[in-house]
């Protein structure tokens, strides 16, 4: 197992190095003087660049300024980020903390909620319920998420005003930057907020997070369903369950006890592309509800041409697929008796 | 044994086939109803010429706007469907904007298809080397997710809707290339290959004749699905202001317009309804049309399920 993780771990430098090989080639298509108008802000300064592309080495060959470039990262430099106006390294955790709140309150949800739809509407096959089910997925796997997430705006905030985009409200977000007794642990107010004893902050951010979730709910939960569903379908169809049956085991023991633990083999193998999924969710929930985390980050990146965070941002997506497949890949071993991991 | 009073069969066993497959992809009301959305937008993108005459001849994408005002107005005699904000005609961006979708479908699946699957079918037949390295390849592009990667390629290539069709098609290929590759490997080495190989068949025939047609299956379901979410994806990276200019007929383009207009004022907060649900509502129900065609397609393809 060891030898296999190692090997694993191997192929995530790789992969690194060639995520970072490509997104590096595609910054060089840009011409030098072009990389480095990107940081100039009034025509003084224009006046710079040949300057800047001779002290920066900006016409090297494209080995020697990537070499230049690993090396900077090694020691902890990604570059300076000109949507937040700080080095990347500075910002990077405080925009991650805002994604990774929302995908904490999100992922349980899908899962238990999906594994329970699949389970229904796999078992009570061909009827309404799961014709009904069937339905609301292919609908929900149809909904771009970024305009179910202006629907949901529409409707909530618009009409009903119950609920706020953003983060925090104004009145939360002032208090916790002028009140000097309360310490930023993890950068997410819902956690902070338990932790410093302050409920209120919790419940604020709570508030905030009702619609982003929901929107990242109901995006993903279709393709979990569809895989349960199917999963279901097929075990049920095995001959260990007629043993079950016959044997006098009641519909209960047999959907709970027998069929759903195998069918749950075949959801372990997507639940890669879930992740993958939850990350791209993660973009478009974030600029509609305007909540400052990774995926705004990328958007703004993206529209104002800052590639050091697109390569930042890409890189660590790189990592966390990697990491995730290869955590999934042991948790599918240790769970199927039958799959030895070469 | 076969009677003598049963008239032979004579229909070709492919068209047979065939003839069973639509039968088994008709028989599914979702996938009536899937394809005929579908023929409804074929039908609107069609006489999209005729349904909302172009104001410029040279560039019937541009939609018309009859002044600048930055206030969406609500459908009226003049604009079936209203203005969305700078007085842009959303009836007209609509049927217009289908012919847009289509061709944003059409390319990136067709890009993609031909460059993965040509690519799959080379490395999963011959293997070796060719098969090594591309796998690696694709390891690397997989890793990251589709729309990262789709969004930098664009800020390196520029804005555009041609740009994000590109940049599109040149992350999605990475599915053909594994499914084709699986289903090549799998097929490489069925005993109809090996007969074929035997008897003397070329590479290139064995492949197009009797690799190819089987395989294929998997990839038309995903080619039908990635229709539809290739339209989403290209619609929000157009919303996010990657895409096409201001003006351009195109669903997300459309819904970006109508950003700042989601909450009317006070007392009327949904007064700028259809700047979001035209648009939206188009967006769905196409890609709702492609993903029911999906599905029936890989209910009538699936060999454990067909004969039942």
């Amino acid at each position: 197992m060891t030898a296999y993780i190692t090997r694993r771990l191997f192929f995530l430098v790789f992969v690194l190095f060639g995520v970072s090989v490509l997104i590096f080639g595609l910054l060089m298509t840009f011409s030098p003087e072009r990389r480095a108008a990107a940081y100039v802000t009034t025509p003084q300064q224009a006046e710079d660049i040949p300057r800047i592309v001779a002290q920066f080495g900006l016409t090297d060959p494209f080995p020697v300024q990537y070499v230049r470039w690993v090396k900077e990262v090694a020691s902890g430099n990604l570059g300076w980020s000109l949507v937040a106006a700080r080095p990347v390294t500075e910002a990077f955790w405080g925009y991650f903390a805002v994604t990774l709140e929302l995908n904490l309150f999100a992922s349980p949800l899908v899962i238990l909620i999906g594994i329970w739809l699949g389970t229904l509407s796999g078992v009570h096959r061909d009827t309404w319920l799961d014709h009904g089910t069937r339905i609301a997925a292919i609908i929900g796997w149809s909904l771009p998420t970024f305009l179910f997430a202006l629907v949901l705006l529409m409707v909530f905030y618009g009409y009903l005003d119950l609920f706020q985009p953003g983060i925090t409200s104004t009145h939360t977000a002032l208090w916790v930057a002028n009140h000097p007794g309360f310490t930023r642990y993890t950068g997410m107010y819902s956690v902070d907020g338990i932790l410093n004893g302050e409920l209120w902050i919790t419940g604020d951010a709570l508030a905030h997070l009702v619609l982003p979730v929901t929107t990242q709910i109901i995006v993903v939960v279709a393709l979990l369903m569809r895989v349960m569903r199917s999963g279901m379908i097929e075990e049920m169809g095995k001959d260990y369950i007629i043993t079950a049956r016959a044997k006098g085991a009641d519909k209960h023991t047999v959907t709970r006890v027998h069929a759903r633990p195998n069918a749950l083999i075949p959801v372990i193998t997507v639940a890669g592309q879930l992740v993958a999924l939850a990350m791209e969710g993660s973009i478009a929930v974030e600029v509609v509800f305007n909540r400052q985390g990774m995926g705004w980050w990328l958007a703004e990146s993206a529209t104002q041409l800052d590639m050091p965070v697109l390569m930042s941002v890409c890189m660590f997506m790189g990592v966390v697929f990697v990491v995730s497949n290869l955590v999934i890949d042991i948790l599918y071993a240790k769970i199927d008796p039958r799959i030895r991991l070469t | 044994m076969d009677s003598a009073m049963a008239p032979p069969e004579t229909r070709h066993p492919r068209w047979r086939e065939f003839t069973f497959t639509l039968h088994r992809i008709f028989r599914n009301p979702s996938a009536v109803m899937g394809f005929a959305l579908l023929f409804f937008f074929v039908a609107v993108a069609i006489a999209a010429p005729y349904l909302a005459p172009p104001r410029y001849a040279h560039a019937p994408y541009q939609m018309p706007h009859t002044g600048f005002s930055p206030t969406p107005q609500p459908p009226d005699a003049r604009h079936l469907f209203g203005t969305t904000s700078g007085q842009y005609d959303i009836y007209y961006g609509v049927v217009w904007g289908t012919r847009t979708a289509f061709k944003i479908g059409l390319f990136v699946v067709g890009i993609a298809g031909f460059i993965g699957i040509s690519l799959g079918v080379i490395s999963g037949y011959y293997g070796g080397w060719f098969d090594e390295v591309l796998m690696r390849i694709v390891d690397i592009v997989w890793s990251v997710p589709l729309l990262v990667l789709a969004m930098t390629i664009v800020v390196a290539f520029g804005r555009g809707l041609e740009n994000i069709m590109i940049a599109l098609a040149l992350v999605e290929w990475r599915w053909y290339v594994r499914v084709i590759r699986s289903e090549v490997l799998t097929l490489r080495d069925r005993d109809f290959v090996q007969a074929a190989r035997l008897m003397g068949c070329s590479d290139a025939k064995i492949i197009a004749r009797h690799i190819l047609p089987n395989a294929i299956y998997p990839v038309l379901i995903m080619a039908s699905m990635d229709m539809g979410s290739m339209v989403i994806s290209a619609s929000f990276m157009s919303f996010v202001g990657l895409g096409a200019p201001k003006g351009y007929a195109d669903w997300g383009q459309m819904v970006a317009l109508a950003r700042n207009y989601i909450v009317g004022p006070a007392e009327d907060p949904l007064r700028f309804w259809y700047t979001v649900a035209i648009p939206g509502a188009c967006i769905i129900l196409f890609v709702l049309a492609w993903n029911l065609i999906g599905d029936a397609l890989r209910d009538a393809f699936d060999p454990k399920l067909r004969r039942r």
